[in-house]
């Protein structure tokens, strides 16, 4: 009896910490949030507790479908290329000797974990007038005089490809240095050119994981939220950059929170679907 | 691929990779308080002006403490979720560990948005605190990946053997377990360090009115036009993060912490 209690409470006792922390601070945050989403909005001051369904309301607008196609078409983008530079590299970095393969993994996790305000304040600077990489080719004669490249669409694609692209190399990284080296060197020794062994063999066994990837990418630069603002105009802001500035600038929680819970419905739907392909690479 | 062609990939990707933060630290070293690439002579001011100017230390100090108790935090929220896993494998302890695992993967502006309405319904708004905790539950996936990675590697005969000669939990933990996982615990805490340093946007939501850290800082001046202490600021955290992970390199297994399989199993 007494040591069935005592197990029991062994059990529990270790997780009781990490799970009421989680609740309160992860799962209650999220409640709240569902709910505002629901509020009414008081010009002029916060919001009251209601039951409305204006905020997602306003999604019908064209304004809004135009924004969340454009967010969808330029995560879309960011993720293929993240994914066709990305395969490719990473394949030839895991054959890469040990050190070298570290020198890389640290370097990407750097700029990995740079801050969204720091990459975008040296894209912005690279981008500019005078400091900018025209300078460069002006220097060189390629172009006359020192331009300014941002703000602009190939801008803000630039900074979100550099801020995903570690990314991707990373999500990458563990199936490809699984892949088993002896299936090239078979086809190669079969006479397969190193290119045809890479599509033809390469690219069909690590399907699976490069789906897995490109969602997983796709999800990351949705959630770009500076970038777009920092590099681009208002046409190429993105639904986190809308959320931020409802919730900051317009304080218009209830629409913010309504939009954050789409974000998260679409969000949660794709990695879902991302896990159900990466088991099934797995299983096969 | 050609040896030529792998060649020419990894140089363009290193450019690539490289070119924002070389004019970047170009730009740091100006002698005028302007931002000219190629810089117009040399000089460290602006490097030394994140020390002694009182702003900036400020937001230093503010975002170093924030990084040092988010961490540590975090790392006690992980830990004893993957402790329990592999002690006793539970169901609803797992549910735990997938909760912990989500706030890394969604948008960050949604877990932003969440603590927002979160700390403003129960009246916290803005206290700086409310940043380590929210840090802390952030970032609470780092540890948890590294952590169990960690406890994957405990052999686990090693274990029925020490159950078998009488020792309970507790000696477990102090005789094995600590042993054994003291590199990942610090690679967890290596990594939510450095990425709650460079955190913004749930930093900003929080209490960005009261307090400012350095991407704050960063991301308020911009407003105010471009200065070369930013672009020094840029330099200083791009080296430290390479530091920092080059240390963890240097005493951990960096390709298996990123799921590689280990040296020893290839």
């Amino acid at each position: 009896m007494a040591s069935a209690r005592k197990r029991s409470l062994s059990d529990y006792l270790p997780v009781l910490f990490p799970a009421l922390m989680l609740t309160v601070f992860f799962v209650a945050p999220f409640g709240i949030m569902l709910s505002v989403s629901f509020f009414q909005r008081i010009q002029g001051a916060f919001y009251e507790p209601a039951f409305v369904l204006d905020n997602y309301a306003r999604f019908l607008t064209l304004f809004f479908a135009g924004r969340l196609a454009f967010s969808l078409f330029l995560a879309a983008l960011v993720a293929v290329v993240c994914v066709a530079v990305g395969l490719p590299f990473t394949y030839q970095l895991t054959r890469l000797s040990r050190r070298l393969q570290v020198f890389w993994l640290v370097g990407l996790l750097s700029i990995l974990s740079l801050s969204e305000v720091i990459i975008g304040f040296a894209w912005s600077t690279l981008f500019s007038r005078t400091a900018g990489i025209t300078n460069i080719f002006a220097a060189l004669g390629l172009m006359d005089e020192a331009i300014s490249l941002s703000p602009s669409f190939e801008a803000v694609l630039t900074g979100m490809v550099y801020q995903a692209l570690p990314y991707a190399v990373l999500v990458l990284y563990p199936s490809v240095a699984r892949l088993d080296p002896s299936l090239v060197e078979a086809a190669r020794t079969l006479g397969a050119s190193p290119i045809r062994a890479f599509f033809n063999l390469v690219v069909p066994v690590l399907r699976n994981a490069l789906l897995a990837t490109l969602i997983m990418v796709f999800v990351f630069a949705l959630g770009s939220y500076l970038l777009p603002q920092l590099l681009g105009r208002p046409q190429h802001w993105t639904l986190s950059v809308l959320i931020t500035d409802q919730a900051i600038y317009q304080s218009n929680m209830p629409f913010a929170a309504a939009m954050a819970v789409f974000l998260v419905l679409v969000s949660l739907a794709l990695i879902g679907l991302s896990l159900t392909i990466g088991r099934r690479g797995a299983a096969t | 691929m050609s040896r030529a062609a792998r060649s020419l990939l990894f140089l363009l990707v290193a450019i690539f990779l490289a070119a924002p933060i070389v004019i970047v630290a170009g730009v740091s070293v100006n002698e005028q308080k302007t931002l000219e690439f190629p810089p117009k002579g040399f000089s460290l001011t602006w490097y030394t002006q994140i020390i002694t100017d009182p702003g900036w230390r400020g937001a230093l100090i503010t975002s170093v403490v924030i990084a040092v108790l988010a961490a540590a935090l975090a790392v006690l929220v992980a830990f004893p979720l993957v402790w329990s896993q592999w002690r006793r494998s539970r169901r609803w302890v797992r549910i735990f560990e997938v909760l912990g695992l989500t706030p890394f993967i969604l948008p960050p502006v949604i877990t932003a948005l969440g603590f927002l309405a979160f700390w403003a319904t129960i009246g916290f708004y803005g206290a700086p605190w409310t940043v380590v905790i929210s840090h802390a539950i952030f970032f609470v996936t780092l540890p948890l990946v590294t952590l169990s990675l960690g406890f994957a590697s405990i052999d686990r005969e090693i274990v029925e053997a020490a159950a078998t000669l009488g020792a309970d939990d507790r000696t477990l933990l102090r005789t094995i377990v600590l042993p054994l996982v003291g590199p990942y615990i610090l690679s967890g805490y290596a990594f939510a360090f450095v990425l709650s340093l460079n955190e913004y946007i749930v930093a900003y939501m929080v209490a960005g009115f009261t307090i400012e850290t350095l991407p704050i800082k960063i991301f308020n001046s911009l407003r105010y036009g471009y200065t070369p202490t930013m672009a020094a600021v840029t330099v200083v955290f791009v080296m430290l993060a390479a530091i920092i992970f080059g240390i963890v390199a240097r005493f951990g297994d960096l390709p298996r912490l990123l799921g590689a399989w280990s040296s020893k199993e290839s």
